[in-house]
């Protein structure tokens, strides 16, 4: 049994100069079968182990990770988390989510720091005016808090934005969702392991696979760089990797996968304190506790693996910065880095059965997957104990892509993915 | 990957060009007798691949010609650029 995370455990290993602290999770070696194997060791994966374990008592699990955890997007995201997305299917899957952030913190006895400092949205032009109102009106009619704010709103709630109709892009309104905010994503990632591990999960790092094997219907256990792993179970969590991993299984699956760039400044005193996001620009910003301004870009156009972006991608980002917040030009950008994004035709994510008995998806989260860490794992843990969908994400099947059900999220949630 | 070898403008900076994704996906030749499960490969299914992959792409702010392009996608690195209607090398 680990040790709680408390004030008494803090003072109690002062006294020793914090050598003596349990490690958060062992290192083990994988055994030679599990009832359930993730592949991935995101934020995802590990949350889709802790929930497996916790509801649905499968304790012999096992989460294999090519690196290190957390190493891959769950550490290279802009930390975001919202729910106001426009379809039905979106909402209840995003605000699931929220629900579970809301209380993780306390679940976990791991300060995830989620701070519920609210996310706007801006419009910049009539279009988006219309969008952004038919979206709030939607997220209420779905329980989701959402308000419209006119310019000198966005202005009062955020007095660093120029809303001078002078500019290229002025800001015509925006809206305002107050439950969002931001969370240290390391912190979930080491949250969920923790938390896994106690109940007797096997995280195993620096474990690449290297082939599914598999008969005509069902999975029969997955070969690694650590050996071969019997198990009837695999659930696939592995982002920009996903059609690396599918194809092993001789599977297809409908995705991109793109460079997705951020970056963030030097260290400066607190001056933002809320998420303002713009869709027709594509300039996202906040700060972090440690007072970098964190910036989100895009995604460049092409299929890439190299985790590197475009730098016509970040200088279109930071103009676009620049012209909504003047403040910032003599800021110096500390570092920049790039993830691999998988992204569906619709823009909404994958949490799936396959043709295969066994093998189970869970990727095309795009641009924006880490606000769906806690609900994604607890609704794809579902889906792998009963081998059947939950309610929140029946719709997020592979066959929607045969059957035309798409939920097309692209360009109607709030931000472009 | 920062310039990119149009083949009927030569050298230009990748800002110019736009990648138009996948190359030599066919439109079906009979639309009317695809199956479902046609119409979602044809419309949906993509290689992804992490390597060699065949892609088209378009001079958008040049010639505005469309060109294919073999890149390996894991290093960004292009291998050769041919173009509209040549057929593809095989090794």
């Amino acid at each position: 049994m680990k040790n709680k995370y408390s004030i008494f455990s803090l003072i109690k290993n002062a006294f020793s100069y914090h050598e003596n602290w349990h490690k958060a999770w062992k290192d083990p070696q994988p055994k030679k079968e599990y009832d359930v194997v993730i592949v991935g060791g995101g934020g995802h994966g590990l949350a889709t182990a802790y929930y497996l374990a916790k509801k649905h008592n499968i304790k012999n699990i096992a989460v294999v990770e090519k690196g290190w955890i957390g190493g891959g997007n769950t550490g290279r995201n802009t930390t975001i988390i919202r729910s106001n997305y426009l379809w039905d299917a979106s909402a209840g899957l995003y605000d699931h989510a929220l629900k579970i952030w809301e209380g993780l913190s306390q679940e976990l006895n791991y300060n995830i720091m989620f701070s519920q400092r609210g996310v706007m949205n801006l419009a910049h032009n009539l279009q988006d005016v219309r969008d952004l109102k038919r979206r709030t009106h939607a997220n209420r009619l779905n329980g989701i808090d959402a308000v419209y704010l006119s310019t000198e709103e966005v202005k009062k709630f955020c007095p660093i934005i120029n809303t001078s109709p002078n500019i290229r892009y002025p800001v015509l309104g925006g809206t305002l969702q107050k439950r969002a905010g931001t969370a240290r994503h390391d912190a979930v990632a080491w949250g969920y392991a923790r938390g896994a591990d106690e109940m007797g999960v096997d995280i195993i790092q620096n474990c690449e696979v290297k082939g599914i094997k598999r008969n005509i219907d069902s999975v029969e256990g997955i070969e690694t760089t650590k050996g071969f792993i019997k198990t009837k179970k695999i659930g696939v969590v592995a982002a920009g990797h996903s059609t690396v991993i599918a194809n092993m299984a001789g599977l297809k699956l409908p995705l991109e996968s793109k460079p997705l760039q951020a970056l963030v400044s030097e260290p400066v005193k607190p001056i933002i304190d809320t998420v303002v996001m713009s869709n027709a620009v594509h300039a996202y910003i906040s700060q972090s506790d440690k007072g970098e301004l964190v910036i989100g870009a895009g995604t460049d156009d092409y299929v890439s693996y190299s985790q590197k972006g475009s730098h016509q991608i970040i200088e279109g980002t930071l103009n676009a910065i620049l012209e909504l917040y003047p403040i910032f030009s003599r800021m110096r950008m500390l570092r920049q880095w790039g993830g691999i994004v998988d992204i569906c035709p619709d823009a909404s994510p994958i949490l799936s059965k396959t043709s295969v008995k066994g093998l189970y998806f869970n990727c095309g989260w795009g641009t924006g997957g880490f606000k769906a860490t806690p609900g994604s794992g607890d609704l794809f843990a579902h889906t792998i104990a009963n081998d059947e969908p939950h309610k929140l994400n029946a719709a997020f099947n592979l066959n929607r892509f045969i059957s035309g059900d798409l939920v097309d999220e692209h360009g109607a949630a709030a931000v472009a993915h | 990957m920062f310039l990119i070898n149009c083949p009927y403008c030569g050298e230009r900076d990748q800002q110019e060009f736009k990648a138009g994704g996948e190359a030599h996906i066919e439109r079906p030749k009979q639309p009317t007798e695809l199956s479902d499960d046609e119409w979602a490969e044809y419309l949906f299914m993509r290689k992804n691949i992490k390597g060699i992959q065949f892609e088209r792409w378009n001079h958008a702010h040049g010639c505005r010609k469309w060109f294919n392009m073999v890149r390996d996608t894991s290093n960004d690195e292009i291998k050769l650029i041919y173009k509209m209607g040549e057929k593809p090398p095989s090794d």
